[in-house]
């Protein structure tokens, strides 16, 4: 576009091109301004990570990790000595991995449902799954509380799950039915030629082209379970998962232990992109 | 709400686009009976029905209950409106959420479009991986990128004794946006933390948006004399307002309700009114105040969110 830039410029105003074009280093930063703006709000995003893992080396003085003191591997070594911090991040995994099979199974049949059929309540039911979306999560969090407050039932593991499906289940139903509504029906069209009956065709070959879909939205919904703090916050009772254990540490002290579990966190899920990339463009080549 | 929620959206257009021909085609799956979707749809919806319909109308209920947790709480016709004066003398904080979340809304505007653009236009074989880098952040946990923030802004460290340094915070207090010194537990702190954690949520749907358009159209207006600048406003602008619009709801919603910012990023000088809420089910556990305070950002977000939708004109969005 630079150039493009500068050629509308001489057609258009020729006289003010002598005058005002600018030249030099400044001229070179004219011509980059979107990329370099792009890269400076990358790492602005970017900058509380270094951060994170940065720290996750650090021993600090007080109780609180917030200013850097020395090298140390102690917190990497010895993840599991900070109180209950284990504990939570393994509640953490279990809830996430529930919540997200309980969505995926729901979401996936309601995605279907909405995706490949026309139903009186159609239009209704987009409405319903959007709604959640666009609810605040401390509104969200907080009617569910009144609910089982209502309902006298005692806040723990059931009703984060209960809470944390619900969230979930949007999301899922959104990613699935994307993909759903993105695949080409004259590959269904083919196998019905071929003489494959509705079952066969559905198993062979829609299941396996919407598979996807819904792995993506596992991984959605378990990185959205496994990071809820504010709904949790509400239903949790005495229950600490691991966004509530890092909730308490903000207040009591920050062990480096939890900037270990975010760096590791980090390592985990970017290796999973990254083989899900690997294994995407191979398929395309294939 | 965090995580590729952006992301499902990014790759649901990408996915459209791919086969417009596709999409929700007479019921040609399993079973063709004219129940079949309610049977689809039923374990969902109940579960929806359940969990989030009836606890948003018993939140609207139970506003107007009287009682406290240790007495227990019932209903007398024709209920306790009394908590909704509340919302009066909470204004500041309502006024104070709406302002900062409306502010990061902008900020992230600002910030997001440049590298959508530069994603969508400018990156060549790049896209997939910048795409990549900016869901990144959401593989950390929120919380602990956010405590990141006390670090990066502490009164000592290099940012903020570069902006005393450049008398920036100075010029900053005078807006009541900082103090003369620090920016730590101050109105800036937070409106940065909500941008920093929202950002992405903008990112994702303008890419998408962007990504859509054809470029050409930009070089035509070009090529008919218009300055860079009018084809930004008249051509490239207009095109992405689908995203604009979805991100700005993205961003604003979550961030109006937010209250993790402003409680490790800020003091109660600073609170919004999701810290409020949450103080009087957890702190003063007054459920019924809490309750009508709840309601009412819901309504107000609700307000705000159709006359916004409608003067933007989408109808992209579900």
């Amino acid at each position: 576009m630079a150039t493009t830039t500068a050629t509308a410029a001489q057609q258009e105003a020729p006289a003010v091109r002598t005058t005002k074009r600018p030249s030099g280093p400044f001229r070179w930063v004219r011509e980059r301004i979107i990329p370099i703006i792009g890269l400076l709000v990358l790492f602005y995003m970017f900058l509380p990570i270094f951060v994170v893992v940065m720290f996750s080396f650090n021993q600090p003085n007080g109780r609180f990790n917030y200013q850097w003191v020395k090298f140390s591997f102690d917190a990497w070594t010895n993840l599991c000595s900070v109180g209950g911090l284990c504990e939570s991040l393994q509640l953490s995994l279990v809830i996430g991995l529930l919540a997200t099979l309980g969505a995926v199974i729901l979401g996936t049949l309601m995605a279907f449902g909405i995706a490949r059929y026309r139903f009186r309540g159609r239009s209704g039911s987009n409405l319903l799954v959007f709604m959640p979306m666009a609810t605040p999560e401390v509104v969200m969090g907080s009617s569910l509380l009144t609910w089982f407050v209502l309902l006298a039932f005692a806040r723990g593991t059931t009703t984060i799950l209960i809470a944390h499906v619900m969230f979930c289940l949007s999301f899922v139903v959104v990613t699935v039915k994307a993909r759903i509504a993105g695949l080409d029906p004259r590959l269904e069209q083919a196998a019905m030629d071929l003489y494959a009956n509705e079952r066969t065709t559905f198993w062979r070959v829609t299941f396996p082209l919407v598979l996807p879909g819904i792995v993506g939205a596992s991984l959605l919904a378990f990185s959205l379970s496994f990071d809820d703090f504010i709904v949790t916050n509400f239903n949790s009772g005495s229950t600490v998962t691991f966004p509530m254990f890092v909730w308490g540490a903000a207040q009591r002290g920050t062990p480096p232990q939890i900037n270990v579990v975010g760096s590791l966190m980090f390592i985990v899920s970017l290796t999973i992109v990254l083989i899900a990339q690997v294994v995407q463009r191979r398929r395309k080549k294939a | 709400m965090s995580g590729g929620a952006v992301a499902a959206t990014a790759v649901e257009q990408q996915d459209i686009r791919s086969h417009p021909g596709g999409g929700a085609t007479e019921s040609k799956g399993v079973g063709t009976s004219k129940w079949t979707p309610y049977i689809l749809l039923t374990p969902g919806f109940l579960w929806l029905a359940l969990f989030f319909i009836i606890p948003t109308v018993m939140l609207l209920l139970f506003s107007l209950y009287s009682g406290s947790l240790d007495q227990g709480y019932s209903f007398e016709f024709p209920g306790n409106w009394s908590t909704y004066s509340a919302v009066w003398e909470y204004r500041a904080q309502f006024f104070r959420s709406f302002l900062f979340a409306g502010l990061s809304t902008f900020f992230c505007l600002a910030l997001a479009y440049p590298l959508a653009y530069f994603i969508a236009f400018k990156s060549g074989k790049w896209k997939a991986t910048l795409l990549v880098l900016v869901i990144a952040p959401f593989f950390t946990s929120f919380l602990i990128r956010t405590l990141a923030w006390k670090t990066i802004l502490a009164d000592d460290g290099p940012v903020v004794t570069f902006m005393n340094w450049a008398h920036i915070t100075n010029v900053l207090a005078l807006l009541h946006l900082t103090e003369t010194d620090r920016v730590l537990n101050t109105p800036l702190s937070v409106v940065l933390g909500l941008t920093y954690n929202f950002l992405p949520f903008m990112v994702l749907p303008l890419y998408a948006s962007l990504d859509r358009m054809d470029p050409r159209l930009v070089e035509a207006a070009q090529d008919l004399y218009s300055s860079p600048w009018t084809a930004l406003r008249k051509v490239t602008w207009p095109l992405s307002l689908p995203g604009v619009v979805a991100g700005t709801l993205l961003t604003f919603i979550p961030a109006a309700g937010d209250y993790i910012n402003a409680e490790l990023l800020g003091t109660t000088k600073v609170s919004m009114i999701g810290n409020v809420i949450q103080d009087q089910f957890f702190v003063v556990t007054d459920y019924p105040t809490a309750s009508a305070l709840s309601f009412v950002l819901m309504l107000t977000i609700l307000v705000l969110v159709f006359f916004y939708v409608r003067r933007a004109g989408t109808e992209e969005l579900v």
